[in-house]
Formats: C-alpha cells, sequence, structure tokens
C-alpha cells in the first residue's frame, strides 16, 4: 500500500484568502503564505471562544487569515521592539477539541501547526472552508526568518508568552504541506492507516 | 595552575550551546542526502526546509529548535583527573549559565512548584548523569540534549524471554510505527536490551551517541542493527510522517546481560535534531573539543 494525494500543486497564498482560492486546494499540495498570521495556542482559542460567548470579539478579525499553532520565543531589541526568536510549530492535536468551534465562529484560511489534526476539524474545514498546513517540526528559524514584522500583541500579561496572540506580517511563510483540505481530505489520518497495516505486513514476515 | 572546576564549567555550558546550534556532521550530512535521494515532492520540501533550518542555526549560531531539550551529560572520570564531586557542581552551573547565555528554553518542570526557569531541576535529578569511571587521568564530557515531542514516543516493554530476538525485533517495529508522525521523524533510534526495567532505556538512550552508520563492534548485533534499519523504512513514515523520504536514519543497539526470567528492551526514539557535542579535558585543564 501506498499513500495517494489528491494534489501535487505549489500555491502562493495571500490574506485574506478567498473562499474560493482555498477550494482549489487539496491534499498534498504546497502552500507558502503572505500576509497576517497569528498565534494561538490551548488558551487563546478558550479565551476567544469565551468572548465570543459573551457577545464580546477578539482584538483580531481571524476571517481568512492564517492560525498559528505556535508559542513563540520573543525577545525585545535595543529600541524596545519585539522581535522573533525562534517560532517553530507545537502539536496540534491539543487544539482538537475546540478547533472546530473556533473555525465555525472565526472562519480562519488556513490552520498551521504540525502532526496534522483529526476528523472534528477536518469536518469543519470542510463546511466552513478552511484548510490545514502541516509547517516542518522543529524548523523554529526557519519560520522566524519568514516574519518579516511583529505587527501586534494582545494578551500578553494575562496569558504570558507562549500563549498569547501575536500578530505577524509573514513572506513565503512555508513550506506548508496541506493535510485537511475543503473537500473532506485529511491526509494524516490516512497516513496513519499506511503505516499501520505496513506495521502488520512487517510483522507477519518477522523471522 | 587552572582552576578545574571552572574549565568543566566553561566547556560544558560550551558544548550545550555548540549542541543547540550545530549538527553532528554525519547527521547533518544524512539528512542533505535523504533531501537529494527522495523523489516525493512533499518528503523533499520538509527535508529542504530542515537543512534550511540547519544551516541557519549554524550560520546565525541559534538553537535549531524552540525546544532546546532536557540537559543530560554523559561523563568519564579518569582516576587521576584532579576533581571528582566537583566536576557535577560545575556541570549544574554550566546547565545555568547557558540556559540564560544562549538561550535555551527553560524545559525543568517541577510538578509542585512549576518551571525553575533555569532547566535545573529542584530535586537533584535534572539534568540527569550518566557517570562512568575510568583509567587515566582526563575527564571526558558529553552534552546530549532530547526534545520533548520526541521522547514523548519513546517505549519500554519487559518481553517473555521465550520470545527472544523475535519479540526485541517486533517490539522496536510496533514503538516506531506508533511514533508514526509525532516525534518530528526522520528518526535515529536507541535500543537497548537486557539489564533491568531502568538499565535497558539508558542503555538505548546511550546507544544514540554512537556516529551514524558506525555499526556495533560485535557482528551479530551489528547485522540485527542492519536489518532493524531496512525493516522501519518499510513503515514510510517519511519526514514528517508525510510518507515520502527516510522514516529512519540509523539504529543503534546495546545489550546487557539479562535476568533469566526478563527480556527488558527499551526504545529511544530521536526526531530528526539528533544533537550532541562531546569534549575532553586533561589534568592540566587543556579543553579539545571533539570534532562535530
Amino acid at each position: 500500500m501506498s499513500l495517494v494525494f489528491s494534489g501535487l500543486m505549489e500555491y502562493h497564498l495571500t490574506t485574506p484568502i478567498p473562499p474560493e482560492e482555498l477550494k482549489k486546494i487539496m491534499i498534498g499540495d504546497i502552500v507558502y503564505l503572505t500576509g497576517t498570521v497569528v498565534t494561538a495556542r490551548d488558551e487563546a482559542h478558550l479565551k476567544a471562544l469565551e468572548l465570543h460567548k459573551e457577545g464580546k470579539e477578539p482584538p483580531v478579525n481571524f476571517t481568512g487569515i492564517g492560525l498559528f499553532h505556535c508559542g513563540p520565543v520573543m525577545k525585545k531589541n535595543e529600541d524596545g521592539e519585539w522581535i522573533v526568536v525562534a517560532a517553530g510549530p507545537t502539536t496540534s492535536a491539543r487544539m482538537e477539541i475546540f478547533q472546530d468551534e473556533f473555525i465555525k465562529t472565526f472562519h480562519p484560511g488556513i490552520i498551521i501547526g504540525k502532526g496534522g489534526m483529526g476528523e472534528r476539524t477536518a469536518k469543519a474545514c470542510q463546511e466552513e472552508t478552511c484548510i490545514y498546513g502541516y509547517f516542518t517540526g522543529g524548523a523554529a528559524l526557519l519560520a522566524a526568518d519568514r516574519i518579516k514584522k511583529v505587527r501586534d500583541v494582545f494578551w500578553y500579561d494575562e496569558l504570558g508568552m507562549p500563549e498569547c496572540l501575536w500578530v505577524f506580517d509573514v513572506e513565503d511563510f512555508g513550506p506548508l504541506t496541506v493535510t485537511i483540505d475543503t473537500h473532506g481530505g485529511n491526509f494524516t489520518e490516512d497516513s496513519k492507516k499506511n503505516i499501520a497495516a505496513n506495521r502488520d505486513k512487517i510483522l507477519q514476515e518477522l523471522n | 595552575m587552572k582552576d578545574i572546576a571552572q574549565v568543566v564549567e566553561d566547556t560544558a555550558a560550551r558544548l550545550l550551546k555548540i549542541s543547540a546550534t550545530i549538527l553532528p556532521t554525519e547527521v547533518k550530512n544524512t539528512l542533505i542526502k535523504d533531501e537529494a535521494e527522495t523523489s516525493g515532492k512533499l518528503g523533499k520540501s520538509q527535508l529542504h526546509a530542515i537543512n534550511e533550518n540547519v544551516h541557519i542555526a549554524e550560520t546565525q549560531s541559534k538553537p535549531m529548535c524552540q525546544d532546546t531539550g532536557l540537559v543530560a551529560f554523559f561523563v568519564k572520570i579518569g582516576d587521576k583527573f584532579p576533581i571528582r564531586s566537583e566536576v557535577k557542581t560545575a556541570l549544574i552551573k554550566a546547565t545555568k549559565k547557558a540556559t540564560s547565555n544562549i538561550p535555551l528554553r527553560p524545559n525543568a518542570v517541577d510538578m509542585f512548584k512549576g518551571n525553575t526557569k533555569n532547566n535545573v531541576g529542584l530535586r537533584g535529578y535534572v539534568p540527569w548523569f550518566y557517570f562512568d569511571l575510568v583509567e587515566g587521568d582526563e575527564c571526558e564530557i558529553i552534552a546530549l540534549p532530547k526534545g520533548g515531542g520526541s521522547s514523548n514516543v519513546g517505549k519500554m516493554k519487559m518481553i517473555p524471554p521465550g520470545k527472544g530476538i523475535r519479540g526485541v525485533k517486533e517490539f522496536v517495529v510496533e514503538a516506531v510505527a506508533a511514533a508514526g508522525p509525532l516525534g518530528c521523524p526522520p528518526y535515529t533510534v536507541g535500543v537497548g536490551v537486557g539489564g533491568g526495567e531502568d538499565m535497558c532505556m539508558n542503555l538505548g538512550k546511550k546507544a544514540l551517541l554512537r556516529p551514524l552508520y558506525e555499526y556495533h563492534e560485535d557482528k551479530q548485533i551489528a547485522s540485527l542493527e542492519k536489518e532493524l534499519l531496512q525493516i522501519l523504512n518499510k513503515l514510510e513514515i517519511g519526514a514528517m510522517g508525510l510518507g515520502e523520504g527516510s522514516s529512519v536514519l540509523d539504529v543503534h543497539m546495546e545489550f546487557a546481560a539479562r535476568h533469566p526470567a526478563s527480556l527488558p528492551v527499551g526504545v529511544v526514539i530521536s526526531c530528526w535534531a539528533l544533537r550532541h557535542a562531546g569534549a575532553t579535558i586533561d589534568k592540566e585543564g587543556n579543553v579539545e573539543y571533539h570534532p562535530q
């Protein structure tokens, strides 16, 4: 058994990404993103959703932009401006429990992280026209290199450096391998099944 | 006369910096070769990103991953090396110093009091030390920081001894398959067999220090390492779990004698960033860094 990719195209997208652009993209395609990317880990997801329930809105409009599962290492330069030291992706699976609700509420264009996400997120991506882009795990400096400006930061005092919302201007941020598309495809699940099938075959043939 | 304790501290701090920023040459070359040999676009793009990232880390002298790991030192102290217990104190100081100077991410979390912010545990176990007493008048120090993602997919099992070597192979295959995309592959796998439930994991970690493609001096073990490398790559995990490129760069094994009733197997998995750096200090305090 080997894996089959629907797509193998390369796209350079600019935020806010129009839904019709997102619909062209298939699992296995590679995306480079230019425009706005906002970091959010567990606590930022929770806080944004809670605010919405109270009838308030978070300080960022997430529509069509990149939502980055990342707790960056930041420091201030001599002029007191924030700069990015390292900004690799964190494991997205932790966000699976509320990612679908977040997508339905705030409509980001692309979720960026590592390790892939589950069926709930894939379903929300199909219904709400969103994709998931897998950034290379550990490639923290490459990510930092593609972040051209730290535009804003919100909730820093309350949530701390790794958990708060960092608003970045990025240029050709990637490569992001699309593992969830708007057509119900979820490459990570396919890959897990492939590995399990290969494992069973190896164990059968073992001396 | 140099202050030997200070030399040990400065050397260890430098080893932490080297290991965080520069991959051992053979690991770097293997990843570059894997990118060149991977025909699939997905695997190639992931490996290209890894290699570009490694290059930025080395040229800008910055940690290659935001997870700079939990710190461990492998130390061999010669009978005539001037200091002993002071080595331990110096390594702890070096860890604190390196954490603020490089900087390293503070990764030592106390279960009751939270993050210690300096990579040194409150209860004396972190950094973790593997001390060995040897002949001679030198002290060898190897720093091996290890990231959380790949440590989370490590596994240990007490196999029925009746299953023998085949049982060992089965468990290694199951452990690496279960790791799948989670620990940032391509992996290097260290396997410890025998000893006891604790020793097999220690041996697995120690096995990671052997340079890639340098196989065990015992031919039977070497042949098992090569066989496992070949079959683990049939799992098709690929770079970052995307099914293309190598799943495993190399497999190293260490064997200890086992209790007749036990067959402990420890599988220690490293992410693509197999980071370590070493140096040898002589009794005068002259330092020779091992080629990275």
